[in-house]
């Protein structure tokens, strides 16, 4: 005796929910990746910039 | 045998995908990101495209997570209404518990998601929008003044100084009046459909213009809030969003508006039922150009500006 497994619109239902469900976490996991490589990059560039202000300070315009 | 076999209808819990998305209003979520980028993108300071697209994003889950708490306090009167009868939860799809476990958590997310992404000033107006739009507008304003539209709009017009805080960290005249438009063509804008969605409002208990004051008196009231909007629409031209561009687009559009309100105040209930109040409709559909094409408008001026052509310089 063999048993079919009957897929029911209640199956496709859940399956929509979890498939959705985990493309929006994958997709938050690389968006929260990207934003901190952006910030990080940033953040360097502005910090190099001060730098590079102290060590060359533009001379006052008289 | 499964319980999934015992019964295949729609059960609290097995809705699908599309059902939570639904509950977001993605529609009212496609003004939200478009005016906010807007927003970010016509702000003199540049923004690194990530960091512009996370904060756009967490605005639009904002923006719809208020939605979503929108459909969980208003589901008594979404079941009256015909407009909202096929929504999830008086569908039947999702319960109201659904609705407001996924606002709440969403909106907590969003606030915060904002912080981090861009700055205080920013996730402070998101947060203000939401208390705005579900305590002030949905839980307070709108089942007791006809005056809900007219306050109430102002949660639908924060995401463009939302989107320019997140660029400067801050508030400006540019930014304000950005969102002076959106208010003031709110009211015209939903007082046109209530006249043509008659029924609604009323079989809900909704105290529209249209049910506490009359037709007529909301036909005067669309003209005077469209004479209202008009010369501050058009006097964003002259400040730093604005420019050539803008100033033809606005002229353009405001003419046409306050043609249309006035065609609108001009008719009465008799004629309006004898053409299935074409007018009324056609002045709705205007509205929603008229809104888009003016961000568009401030779009392109910060677009030429690029180029050195934008504004007035």
């Amino acid at each position: 005796m063999s048993f079919e497994k009957v897929e029911h619109a209640l199956h496709k239902r859940r399956k929509s929910r979890n498939i959705g469900l985990g493309a929006v976490l994958i997709g938050f996991v690389a968006l929260v990746f990207v934003l901190t490589i952006a910030k990080v990059v940033d953040e360097g560039d502005a910090q190099r910039a001060e730098q590079a202000l102290r060590i060359n300070p533009p001379k006052a315009s008289e | 045998m499964s319980d999934a076999s015992l019964n295949t209808t729609t059960q609290d819990g097995d809705a699908g995908f599309g059902d939570f998305f639904a509950l977001l209003k993605p529609r009212v979520m496609s003004l939200v990101v478009f005016t906010a980028l807007v927003g970010l993108l016509a702000a003199p300071v540049p923004v690194n495209p990530i960091v512009a697209f996370a904060s756009i994003l967490f605005i639009a889950v904002g923006g719809g997570a208020s939605g979503a708490l929108n459909m969980w306090w208003d589901a008594d009167i979404d079941r009256i209404m015909k407009r909202t009868q096929s929504r999830p939860i008086p569908a039947g799809r999702l319960s109201e518990g659904d609705a407001l476990g996924l606002g709440a958590t969403l909106s907590v997310f969003a606030v915060v998601m904002l912080f981090l992404a861009s700055n205080i000033v920013a996730a402070g107006l998101l947060a203000f929008t939401i208390f705005f739009y579900v305590v002030i507008y949905t839980m307070w304003l709108k089942r007791w003044t006809p005056q809900n539209i007219v306050i109430g709009g102002a949660a639908g017009a924060f995401p463009p100084m939302i989107g320019w805080a997140v660029a400067t960290g801050g508030i400006s005249i540019e930014s304000v009046l950005m969102f002076t438009i959106v208010f003031m063509w709110t009211p015209p804008h939903f007082w046109a459909l209530a006249l043509f969605m008659k029924s609604d409002y009323r079989d809900a208990g909704v105290p529209m213009l249209t049910v506490t004051h009359g037709r007529t008196s909301t036909r005067k009231h669309i003209l005077v809030y469209t004479l209202l909007l008009a010369p501050i629409a058009i006097g964003t031209a002259f400040t730093s969003i604005g420019g050539p561009v803008y100033l033809a687009a606005a002229v353009v559009l405001n003419a046409l508006f306050i043609k249309g309100a006035i065609t609108i105040w001009r008719r009465d209930e008799t004629q309006a039922e004898a053409d299935g109040y074409r007018t009324e409709k056609r002045f709705f559909a205007l509205s929603l150009v008229y809104l888009f094409a003016h961000f568009l408008a401030i779009l392109a001026e910060a677009g030429l500006g690029q180029f050195g052509l934008g504004g007035w310089a």
